[in-house]
């Protein structure tokens, strides 16, 4: 069942080319420069959505008050230091965008499967380079333009990163719905071209450019991850991109799929027969997928780095495989429960609780899998390994909490408060930073042919860790006092006056937890320059990667690519002296393979 | 000229940190030393494991202790209240235990395992018997969870027209709230925003040719008389708001052409709930809090803020534009004599049309 390559014709195309510096750089096909530009163009904008949630949590902590750090930094959006209502809103907005969709969909999975995918099933390259690179310069453009978004005389979009219409459709309804909206939309747009590009190569060069030996059960939990991420991705970005196409027709040529019957300042508007409801349907068939498409790259990370750093082999491979596949599956069958309240049929919501709490078994198995993967292991702690020990004990906590929120009797309740933030931004938000990060601690020498600094890294994930906790634990108890999400000040009810400290405490931990990633920043940068240059298998792995040259080269390796002979995941395998066995190392007499 | 200054002092702080962080880590002996975990960085972690666990358990000790009224668990003021508190309280309990165990397990086992030079794991790598277990038992788990629950959620969104209930439409612009009372007739007025006329202040677009129309009674504040069931009908004129009442745990969203409805039976008056110890003990504390804030704008010349009352609240729980935060209106739930009288003294719409 395993392709075989013909390498010859791949060996002749690496020697041939001139590189200049614009294609080696820039206009580059190779896939470890395209996933070094993914991850540096992630990282910038993870620095934009991380510096307006921080903004966000100061006006929250110490709303209506002059603060010179908004008249710095939001100009005439905080006339004398005081934060507009309307830039809260659109800080909400962007944020949530551009950590969603930009850091976490495309800098973690456009990292790291454009990085592991050929390096870890033994190709040259991705199946098309060109359309490859085509990927990354449509997410580049999309940047670009979500970024000048911000800059737009009205304001950018302020509806929430959902965009519900009518009000992401109407101008009227708000300053950000102008202009600000259609740069989002076309942005929005032009990222689902990029990621559609980008999941359709991985999935054909997985399917089909898998060394001799490579056979799909051999896969590395990662390649498996990658795989189905962008199996759900190809199924349910093209939803969304109708959801944006249908908006923009209802906001500038005059149709109604989504609104009907509006009064607003004063006017009748023409629009009849449509709903918002069903643009919300269209909304979350993407948005929930998401969710995975987000989740399950670190989820592959993470088994690939306890598997290494625990010198065991990840336990229950079959099931991890499984549950993968069965959270991707279920992942198009739940966007109902983001919708119990909507007026849809009550009926549809009990069908949607069913499927939703489903999903918390495959999610069980893979938690008790980890846990068990280090259980007798010889844990090696290395900065990689602690973000995937945190992702686990995140996802556990976060994930924990949609066992409510996927009830739909008691999201009636909770929905759309605190609770909701405070769920989300564990299960999905923190836990897939920790698997971006371990996958930047543990591929940089891959990346850059030198080691990331592990000192800094023990206190970029120590003091990021507490703080997460201290940010996200408290937030909880405030969503169960029945604060809603998404007010610019709370000031208006004395109700909640009592919740106030608990938001000063949160906003003092996630400012603790903005700063040091200054220090993530700077060993990141400091070590591509000066950090100490790697062994040829630092992390002592058995995934294919590690047989690559340090230096980079066009099509990955000298000579013919390595065969495979056995599964990622021997390690401390008896009969063998080294406690781990590349996979490209042939079976010894009489050594038996683990059926899988 | 601040704003310049604030830059720079943010510039100085970033430079700061990068400086110490370079000091640091030059101090580290020599640059070439490995980047690679040792023994020694395994131990340190290894506690630092341990310690991170006990940090989970006291954060969740600290949060129980101190915010642990959690006041959608408690004090409900709906029939149908105390069915989602126990739901709510036996799934908080699962999740508890889950999360408590787990993160032992996870932590001990990172901080036990540390390794060590020369040790080798076991190679272990599957057992069916283990991994059908921790199937099963989430499945046995969940699908308790998932009965109760629908069968609660069926309870709370069938409504039965047989109760008789009151209905009342609620009214979502932005940013306010309108309730509109059926009258007589308990039937409500035909309504659609395009007959909205201003002149006239027919503001909720009622049919004024519609007899069930005529005795239609449209407030800004919610009154409710206890221990009658209750159909709100929703509707909205501009964009997606959500009627949010925490107290009755209670909530749906109201969409732009279209009527989307909820019911319930408020159970305890406004003046019982501000009679109730856990509520006025409370509302005592907030206006401690609020006593304390008026100092302090006092001190800068500023108006005190007014002492809190309680009352129930509707709430706008959708993202609705810029005073979002701000839309609001009161609930008075109270006896069915008082509330009858208080809508008497309300205008029926027949007679709150302005005539040109």
């Amino acid at each position: 069942m395993s392709a075989h390559v013909d390498t010859h014709t791949h060996d002749d195309h690496g020697h041939h080319h001139k590189e200049t510096f614009v294609t080696k750089y820039i206009f580059s096909q190779d896939h470890k420069m395209i996933a070094k530009q993914y991850l540096i163009t992630g990282l910038i904008m993870g620095i934009i959505g991380i510096l307006m949630s921080l903004l966000m949590r100061m006006q929250i902590a110490w709303p209506e008050k002059p603060n010179v750090v908004f008249e710095a930094l939001l100009g005439k959006w905080a006339p004398g230091g005081v934060m507009d209502a309307d830039i809260y809103l659109a800080l909400v907005t962007i944020h949530g965008t551009i950590m969603v969709f930009f850091v976490l969909t495309a800098g973690l999975s456009g990292t790291f499967s454009n990085l592991l995918i050929p390096l870890q099933i033994g190709a040259r390259d991705m199946a098309s380079g060109f359309l490859n690179m085509v990927s990354y310069w449509l997410f580049f453009l999309s940047s670009v333009i979500m970024v000048i978004s911000l800059f737009v005389e009205a304001g950018p979009a302020a509806a929430g990163w959902t965009i519900y219409p009518p009000l992401s459709a109407l101008p009227l309804a708000q300053g950000g719905s102008g202009a600000g909206m259609t740069l989002w939309l076309v942005s929005m747009a032009i990222f689902i071209a990029s990621s559609l590009l980008g999941s359709l190569n991985y999935i054909v060069t997985v399917l089909n450019l898998r060394t001799k030996g490579m056979s799909m059960t051999r896969l590395p939990l990662t390649i498996w991850a990658f795989f189905i991420t962008a199996v759900i991705g190809v199924v349910s970005f093209p939803v969304l991109l109708s959801a944006a196409l249908l908006l923009i027709m209802d906001r500038s040529f005059g149709t109604s799929f989504f609104l009907s019957d509006i009064f607003i300042q004063g006017e009748v508007l023409h629009y009849q027969g449509g709903s918002p409801v069903l643009y919300e349907h269209l909304f979350w068939f993407l948005g929930h997928p998401e969710v995975y498409i987000v989740l399950l790259p670190a989820l592959g990370i993470t088994s690939e780095v306890i598997a290494t750093n625990a010198r065991k082999p990840i336990f229950g491979y079959r099931a991890m495989v499984a549950s993968i596949i069965a959270i991707a599956f279920l992942s198009t069958i739940v966007w109902g429960h983001h919708m119990f309240i909507s007026g849809m049929n009550p009926f549809l919501g009990s069908v949607f609780t069913f499927t939703t709490l489903l999903i918390a078994i495959p999610s069980a198995v893979k938690a008790f899998n980890y846990i068990t993967t280090l259980w007798k292991g010889n844990l090696q702690l290395n900065p990689a390994m602690l973000f995937s020990i945190g992702l686990v004990s995140t996802f556990i906590t976060g994930g924990l909490t949609g066992i409510i929120l996927g009830d739909s009797a008691l999201d009636i309740n909770v929905h759309d408060t605190y609770f909701v933030v405070a769920h989300f931004h564990l299960v999905m938000g923190i836990s897939a930073l920790y698997g971006l990060f371990a996958g930047v601690y543990h591929w940089f020498p891959k990346m850059f042919g030198r080691m990331m600094n592990k000192n800094l890294g023990y206190i970029h994930f120590w003091v990021t860790a507490v703080c997460a906790y201290g940010v996200f634990f408290p937030m909880h108890f405030i969503g169960m006092a029945g604060l809603p999400r998404r007010y610019y000040t709370n000031s208006n009810f004395p109700l909640f006056d009592d919740t106030q400290n608990v938001q000063v405490l949160i906003t003092i931990f996630a400012l603790v937890a903005g700063l040091v990633q200054l220090v993530f920043l700077y060993n990141f940068i400091s070590s591509i320059f000066y950090g100490k240059k790697t062994e040829q298998n630092p992390w002592r792995s058995n995934t294919l990667e590690w047989t690559a040259p340090i230096k980079h080269i066009h099509g990955n390796w000298e000579g013919e690519i390595p065969h495979v002979h056995r599964w990622a995941y021997d390690y401390s395998k008896p009969g063998h002296d080294e406690d781990f066995v590349p996979q490209n190392v042939p079976m010894k007499d009489g050594e038996e393979e683990l059926q899988h | 000229m601040t704003g310049l200054l604030t830059l720079l002092i943010l510039l100085g702080i970033t430079i700061a940190i990068w400086q110490m962080v370079k000091i640091f880590d030059l101090a580290q002996a020599n640059r070439d030393q490995s980047q690679i975990a040792n023994d020694k960085d395994n131990s340190v972690n290894g506690y630092l494991m341990l310690a991170f666990l006990g940090f989970i358990y006291i954060i969740t000790i600290i949060s129980f202790a101190l915010w642990g009224d959690l006041p959608l668990v408690s004090n409900s003021a709906s029939a149908h209240g105390p069915d989602i508190d126990r739901l709510m309280i036996i799934s908080m309990v699962v999740i508890f235990i889950v999360q408590t165990v787990t993160q032992f397990l996870l932590h001990y086992f990172a901080f036990k395992y540390k390794g060590e030079k020369g040790r080798k794991a076991l190679f272990y790598a599957d057992n069916d018997k283990l991994e059908f277990i921790w199937t099963i038992i989430p499945v046995i788990t969940l699908a308790g969870l998932i009965m109760y629950g629908l069968f609660t959620w069926n309870d709370i969104m069938t409504i039965n027209e047989e109760d008789d209930p009151i209905v009342i439409e609620l009214y979502a612009q932005q940013f306010n709230w309108k309730a509109r009372y059926a009258g007589e007739d308990n039937v409500l007025g035909k309504a659609n925003v395009r007959l909205i006329n201003l002149d006239n202040a027919n503001i909720l677009g009622l049919d004024e040719s519609d007899p069930n129309a005529q005795d239609d009674i449209i407030t800004t504040e919610l009154h409710l008389p206890v221990g009658r069931p209750v159909l709100f009908k929703m509707r909205s004129q501009d964009v997606l708001h959500s009627a949010y009442m925490p107290h009755f745990r209670a909530q749906m969203n109201c969409v732009p052409g279209m009527i989307t409805q909820f019911a319930f039976t408020p159970t305890v008056t406004t003046e019982e709930m501000r009679l109730n110890p856990e509520i006025y003990e409370k509302v005592r504390n907030i206006n401690k809090i609020r006593n304390a804030n008026s100092k302090k704008l006092q001190a800068n010349g500023e108006e005190p803020l007014d002492r809190y009352e309680f009352d129930y609240l509707l709430l706008c729980n959708k993202i609705c534009g810029k005073s979002h935060y701000n839309m609001q209106m009161k609930i008075i739930v109270e006896t069915e004599e008082k509330y009858n009288e208080w809508l008497k003294e309300q205008k029926i719409f027949k007679n709150s049309l302005v005539q040109n």
